[in-house]
Formats: C-alpha cells, structure tokens, sequence
C-alpha cells in the first residue's frame, strides 16, 4: 500500500510537471507533437527507472559512507551524464529500432531537471531501493502523462484559424500548462491510506 | 583541519568520473556501430547550415538519409549544383542539378510611389503591424509594409529593406525559404534565378483601386499578355502572372508596361549593390 501510495502521489498529486514545475524545458520543447512527445516520455521512464536506482546506490554506498553526501548533486549529475552515454551506446548497438525511437531524446533528457529533481527527492524522503524505484516511475509515467495531454492539445490548437495571431504558437502553450497545472492541484485533495 | 574532508571529496568524485570514463571509453570501442563511411564524406560535402531546406532535420540527417538511398541528392539548395555534384562523385552517381531558385518580394511599392493610409506607431514588426486597422498602415492592402520581418529571418543576409520595401539580394539568397513563412502578406516567392523579367506588384484589386493606392502597381489592362509573343502571361484576380515555362525574357512587357509594375529586377541588383556599398 505504501508503494502504490508513493507511486499515485509522484503520478498525479506531486506531478512532476504540473506541481513541481521540474523539467519544464523540455515539457514545452518536445510538446508539439503527439508522437515526440511519447518518444520523450517512453525515454524519461526509461532513464528515470535506471537512474533512480543508480543514484540509490552512489548516495547510500559512496557519498554516505564517506560523510560527504553534500556532493550529492554533483555526483548525481556525473552519474546521470554516464549512464544516459552508456545506456546509449548499448541500445545503438543492441536495439536500433529502440534506439531509433528514442533518437535524440536520450541524450535531451541528461540535462532534464526532472531527473535530478527525482534523485534529490528520493534522498529527502529517505526512501530504500525499491521505493526510490517506484517512485521514479511514478514521476516518469506522470511526465508522460503531462507531455502527452499538452502535445494533444497544442496539436489541435494548431488547427484552430479563430485565435489571435499574438497568441498562436509559445503564447497558448504556455496559458495552457498554466491551465493544467491548474487543473492538477485538484490532485491534492486526493486522501492516500498511509501517507 | 581534518585533511580526509579534502582528500575523500576528491578521491571520490574523481574515482567516479574515472571509472566512468573508462567504461564509457570502452563501451565506445565495444559498442561501436560501424557507419557507412560515406555518411561523413557526405556529411562535409554539406555547407552546414542546417536550414532544413531540404525537408529533413539538419544537414546530419540528410547525409545519412542520401547515403541510406531513395533521396535526391540535389535537395540541398544552400549549396546549389556545386554541392550537389560533390555528393554526386561521393555517391558515384551523375546528379541532375536542380534550376536554382531565389526567393523574390512581389512589391516596388516604395515610399515614395505607395501612399500609406496612416502612421503606424506600434512594434516594428510586419507580423504585428498587419494586425492594425487594414491589414497595416500601407494604403495598399497587398503590399510589402517594409518592417522587415523577413530581413530578420534570413540568415545570409540576402534581405534589405530598401525604401521601404523589401529587396532580395540574389547573389546571397540560399532559397532557403524562411522569408516566405513570416512573410503575413505572402508577398515572397520563389522564382528561377535565371528569371530577369518578373511582375513585382501583389494587389488583387481592380485597376482604379491600385492606381489609387500606388503608382506602381499592376492595373490589370492587359497590355502585357496582348504583346506578349508566347503567351506566358495571363490575368489571374487582376494581376499580371508569368508562365515561366513560356517566358522567353525578351522584356517586350516590361517595356509595353504603364505602370513599370513588370520590369527587370536587374534594376534591383543595380539598388541593391548601391545600398550595400553605402
């Protein structure tokens, strides 16, 4: 119960996009279409998961041990970069259709705030592996979510011919993850056993 | 001072960057994909503007996809034939070189022909201008509103705003594009580079209504299409358009033209090399 209420919470109630307002770059860089968005996504669930685990393992066996753990955000930042290079090199060898979908977002998302923003949480709420693991997730797939109902909607409104020209484009993209993150801090009432 | 508060921070984050590196070093050797080595030829045969002209992401992406096949190598129009050759030697096959185009303003309404309807004191942006009361303040409702938007856009420096109307400098012009999207009034297009005779005028209104608002503007009398030997020119919403197919250059038009809304842009070269110098 507590890890599917650390996972609902990450997903919806502490969104990363729309309540953290972590990664918001890319939420609106990669936003205009439906299917980069989803590449974006598949990616940072993908990296969120490894990285989660990675950080895990260099807070708690490297920078604790050794009482230097206010080096966490440089270490992490040198872990993150690493593991989205190697993972890389492994997936253009071994997966290229992979590889091919995930094309340019793989490297994009080693400077994602999103990532580090999950490692720093993770610490400061002093999860074990498995919760840090799930709660990666849970960030990731709320990423996904966000990108892919912005993509949605800036997809249709880039049919609309009535909006003024001073609005189109930038302008209502960003009204409209104003408006979202407005719609999402309704999350917040939500009541989770265990929290 | 205790020295371990030095040396740990350092040993440690050091020995993680080093581990790192090596195993990124050996995961570059290990996990290498052999690329074509054709991809890289291509690749500097390319001016590396990554305009996109061409329809893919950048100049990376159209080498791999000419080297990967089922691409015309001649898409390239920043390089032009020379480029287009090159990567015809690199590729091993003979390249049909596109006829090179450059992108041309359809207006001479400068500011001394074209009356304008009222001073426009708001964001010096075509894009924002054509948003006043009429489409902007040029008493012309087609014509070139001289904010330079396009001149803005351009990255090779092949647009000057030159008394008030955008001009096209055809020996910088990449045909690259980017002018004709910000364009608002649609006044840009592409032309065959070795096109002398064009109609530089945009107005689809009736005769009376042009001459009213400029004194350059293409009246609709259909002097030209009469004289024209080959029949390239037609009346099209009140506007001279030349076939380019048809055109044989001979400029009986230009000079049959009351208004001089058909001319030879020569005279624009001629202009522009002298506001350039200037």
């Amino acid at each position: 119960m507590k890890l599917f209420s650390i996972f609902i919470s990450a997903f919806l109630i502490n969104n990363f996009l729309l309540v953290k307002f972590l990664g918001i770059c890319s939420f609106l860089g990669v936003s205009k279409k439906t299917e980069t968005a989803k590449g974006m996504g598949l990616a940072v669930v993908f990296v969120m998961f490894l990285a989660s685990f990675m950080t895990y393992g260099v807070y708690n066996w490297i920078l604790e041990p050794l009482h230097i753990t206010y080096l966490s955000t440089l270490a992490f930042v040198l872990v993150i970069a690493a593991l989205v290079q190697f993972v890389e090199m492994v997936i253009k060898k071994t997966q290229p259709t992979l590889y091919k979908a995930l094309g340019i977002y793989l490297p994009l998302i080693t400077t994602n705030c999103a990532l580090l923003g999950m490692a720093v949480i993770n610490i400061g709420e002093k999860y074990n592996l498995i919760e840090s693991m799930v709660n990666a997730l849970g960030a990731a797939f709320g990423y996904m979510l966000a990108i892919v109902l912005l993509a949605g909607l800036r997809e249709r409104m880039e049919e609309s011919d009535n909006m003024p020209l001073c609005f189109r484009g930038l302008p209502i993209s960003l009204v409209t993850a104003g408006l979202m993150a407005i719609a999402f801090l309704g999350f917040s009432g939500l009541k989770l056993g265990g929290m | 001072m205790d020295i371990n508060n030095l040396i740990y921070p350092v040993l440690s984050i050091g020995g993680m960057g080093l581990v790192f590196g090596v195993v990124l070093g050996y995961a570059n050797k290990k996990f290498h994909v052999p690329v074509d080595p054709k991809v890289p030829l291509v690749r500097e045969a390319l001016p590396s503007a990554n305009c996109g002209a061409c329809g893919f992401a950048g100049c990376d992406a159209y080498a791999a996809a000419v080297v990967g096949g089922g691409v015309p190598l001649n898409l390239c129009s920043v390089g032009g034939a020379s480029v287009a050759e090159n990567i015809g030697e690199i590729m091993g096959v003979s390249v049909e070189t596109a006829n090179p185009q450059v992108a041309f303003v359809k207006c001479k309404g400068t500011c001394s022909v074209a009356k304008e309807k009222y001073e426009y004191d708001g964001i010096k942006d075509c894009r924002q201008a054509v948003i006043a009361p009429g489409e902007g303040p040029k008493a012309c409702s087609d014509g070139c509103l001289g904010f330079a938007s396009c001149v803005r856009a351009c990255e090779f420096n092949a647009l000057h705003i030159i008394d008030g109307v955008a001009v096209v400098y055809n020996d910088n012009c990449v045909a690259c594009g980017a002018c004709i999207k910000v364009c608002p009034k649609n006044l840009i297009e592409f032309v065959p580079a070795s096109q002398e005779v064009l109609v530089e005028c945009n107005s689809k209104l009736k005769g009376k209504a042009v001459k009213e608002n400029c004194e350059v503007g293409c009246i609709a009398c259909s002097m030209c299409v009469k004289v024209c030997p080959t029949q390239a020119i037609t009346m099209v919403n009140n506007l001279a358009t030349i076939d380019f197919e048809k055109c044989i250059q001979c400029g009986l038009c230009a000079t049959k033209c009351p208004t001089k809304a058909i001319s030879k842009p020569l005279k624009a070269h001629e202009t522009m090399d002298e506001a350039v110098s200037k």
